[in-house]
């Protein structure tokens, strides 16, 4: 079967996000750019699965295709997923910020021409942190959806997923195909090794453009101002337990 | 303007997060609450209580009660013609359904309220919290997801109506299974109190045996930092921080977390937090209102022995 993995070009995980002076956004001028944290673990199942790793049966998938819209520099981030071990590459070009439901619509898209029998990705974009293009394009497909997987298990058309949920784990059974979102726990995504990244460089990256899928994605929200959070200041640094209780007492805290 | 509040429960207690959302919600308008489970008539009851909700709808069935995506978008979104705007906590729940709800709305969510500027212009944070967006929104309708922690709990001596409305079951899922973990101590979300581990303490064994004791002698829930629990020290769901549980008790002691970025986006806004850590340069020391360095091993014991 066929897996969709959709991936994103954001800030670097390790890399502190600093507001613009004139509050438009974050600054992300010379800032370290990498594969969304999320979308690396979504790319990391899809080749587990292909490769029948871990609890997988050997072949469970036959092809991984990576979508990622974006800057042109997005090619960056789709060569990482196919170094780590996809088949080929689609970069639809934006250079506009596209809202979650404009991303969803154009996945929608995407899905229609593909055909896949899974959509594998991220939980969650590390800049924008909505949470939402997974369940909206499960929505818009009429397809189900199992979010914030821990454990995905795929078999007899079906994907089993165990969920992380408030209070612990749930498992539930979506039939294919379906969106899943991946969460933190899945797996450890693998660095690509220096043969890998070589062959992915002959690896096929479709060039696409917003208008070539004829979606609307004029967007519904508009940023007023982007602003740094308050700041919390240090406090004091006390001796001992025995002058910590004492504080928090006459600060009402115990 | 319409208002639905969609409850927060675990079958049995309406949890506060529902009155919090309330409060986000009644600066946009007059509220109705939703309450999807099965068996959920008392946290319907508990929902009728709060203050000036004006109705509270009943929809119940087996799959509702595990909140599966699909069976509460169906119920939902028949329901939305009659509202301007539906607000959900952003509780894991909330995150599932919300956006799949908003898609078959052809409406962009807003998730992760801090603030409501105005009917339609809200305040949340991106980037892990070390930025926060005003957003207006154009959508006739507004799709939103609150963070519980932003906002007051709303109060109780309401008396709304309780109408029953039609369940409906998840056409493509199945409910396999769970695995909730139990526990006498309060839960993370509402505790006044949260102590929190770190990687420090270096196996689950030991992470026990020192968070165990001082949260049952504080009243307190028990956290653990993303390391801590990538580490297998703690449950997942222990985990506090921009991609686990964002929480603000009144107390925060932090023991043997170093307070990376994404730690600190999930509990600075504690009232007060205490930082325990033998490395005096470590981040939490920046947020930490009382801090003292040195190791756990040796003060959560004499923090035992001065609480009495």
């Amino acid at each position: 079967m066929k897996v969709l993995v959709p991936v994103k070009r954001v800030i670097d995980y390790n890399v502190k996000a600093r507001v613009k002076a004139d509050q438009t956004g974050v600054d992300l001028a010379n800032v370290k750019m990498s594969m969304n944290p999320f979308d690396e673990i979504a790319v990391e199942e899809a080749v587990r699965l292909k490769d029948g790793k871990e609890h997988h049966a050997a072949g469970t998938v036959t092809e991984i295709v990576v979508v990622s819209i974006g800057v042109t520099q997005a090619q960056e981030t789709i060569r990482t997923a196919l170094a780590m071990g996809a088949d080929r590459g689609i970069l639809i070009q934006s250079d506009a910020d596209l809202e979650p439901l404009a991303v969803a619509k154009l996945l929608k898209a995407v899905v229609e021409e593909e055909k896949p029998d899974l959509v594998l990705m991220g939980k969650q974009s590390i800049d924008g942190d909505n949470n939402a293009v997974g369940q909206m394009l499960a929505a818009i497909l009429d397809w189900p959806q199992a979010t914030f997987a821990s454990k995905i298990q795929i078999a007899d058309g079906k994907a089993t997923v165990t969920r992380e949920i408030d209070g612990g784990l749930q498992t539930i059974a979506s039939q294919l195909p379906a969106v899943v979102t991946v969460d933190l726990r899945l797996n450890t995504p693998r660095y690509a090794s220096l043969p890998n990244i070589m062959k992915a460089k002959k690896k096929e990256i479709a060039m696409k453009t917003v208008a070539d899928y004829g979606v609307d994605v004029a967007p519904r929200l508009t940023v007023l101002k982007v602003t740094a959070p308050p700041v919390r200041s240090a406090g004091i640094k006390v001796a001992d337990a025995a002058e910590l209780v004492s504080k928090l007492k006459t600060a009402g805290a115990l | 303007m319409a208002v639905l509040v969609i409850a927060d429960h675990d079958g049995t207690n309406l949890r506060d997060t529902t009155n919090k959302t309330v409060t986000a919600a009644s600066k946009l308008g007059d509220v109705d609450i939703l309450v999807v489970g099965q068996g959920a008539q008392a946290v319907a009851d508990a929902a009728a209580a709060i203050a000036g909700v004006r109705k509270v709808l009943l929809a119940e069935s087996a799959e509702l009660g595990k909140s599966l995506a699909e069976a509460v978008e169906a119920v939902v979104v028949p329901l939305a013609a009659g509202y301007d705007a539906v607000l959900a906590p952003a509780t894991m729940d909330g995150k599932n359904y919300m956006p799949r709800i908003a898609a078959r709305l052809d409406v962009a969510p807003i998730s992760d309220i801090i603030e409501v500027v105005s009917a339609d212009t809200f305040v949340r944070p991106i980037y892990a919290g070390n930025a926060l967006e005003t957003v207006q929104s154009s959508d006739g309708k507004k799709i939103i997801t609150v963070r519980p922690t932003a906002f007051d709990a709303a109060g109780t001596g309401g008396t709304a109506t309780i109408e029953t409305i039609a369940g409906a079951d998840a056409a493509r899922t199945d409910f396999i299974g769970e695995e909730l973990v139990k526990s006498d101590r309060p839960e993370l979300g509402a505790a006044k109190i949260i102590v929190s581990g770190g990687r420090a303490m270096g196996s689950a064994e030991e992470f026990h045996a020192v968070m165990d004791p001082l949260a049952d002698r504080l009243g307190a829930a028990v956290g653990a930092s993303r390391a801590a629990v990538d580490a297998g020290y703690a449950p997942n769901d222990y985990q506090v921080g921009q991609t686990g549980k964002v929480v603000a008790p009144g107390l925060y002691i932090a023991i043997g977390i170093s307070g990376a970025i994404q730690h600190l986006a999930g509990m600075k806004d504690s009232k007060i937090i205490v930082a325990i850590n033998k490395d005096a340069d470590a981040p939490i020391f920046q947020v930490a209102d009382y801090g003292i360095v040195g190791d756990y091993k040796t003060i959560v014991p004499e923090l035992m022995t001065a609480l009495g």
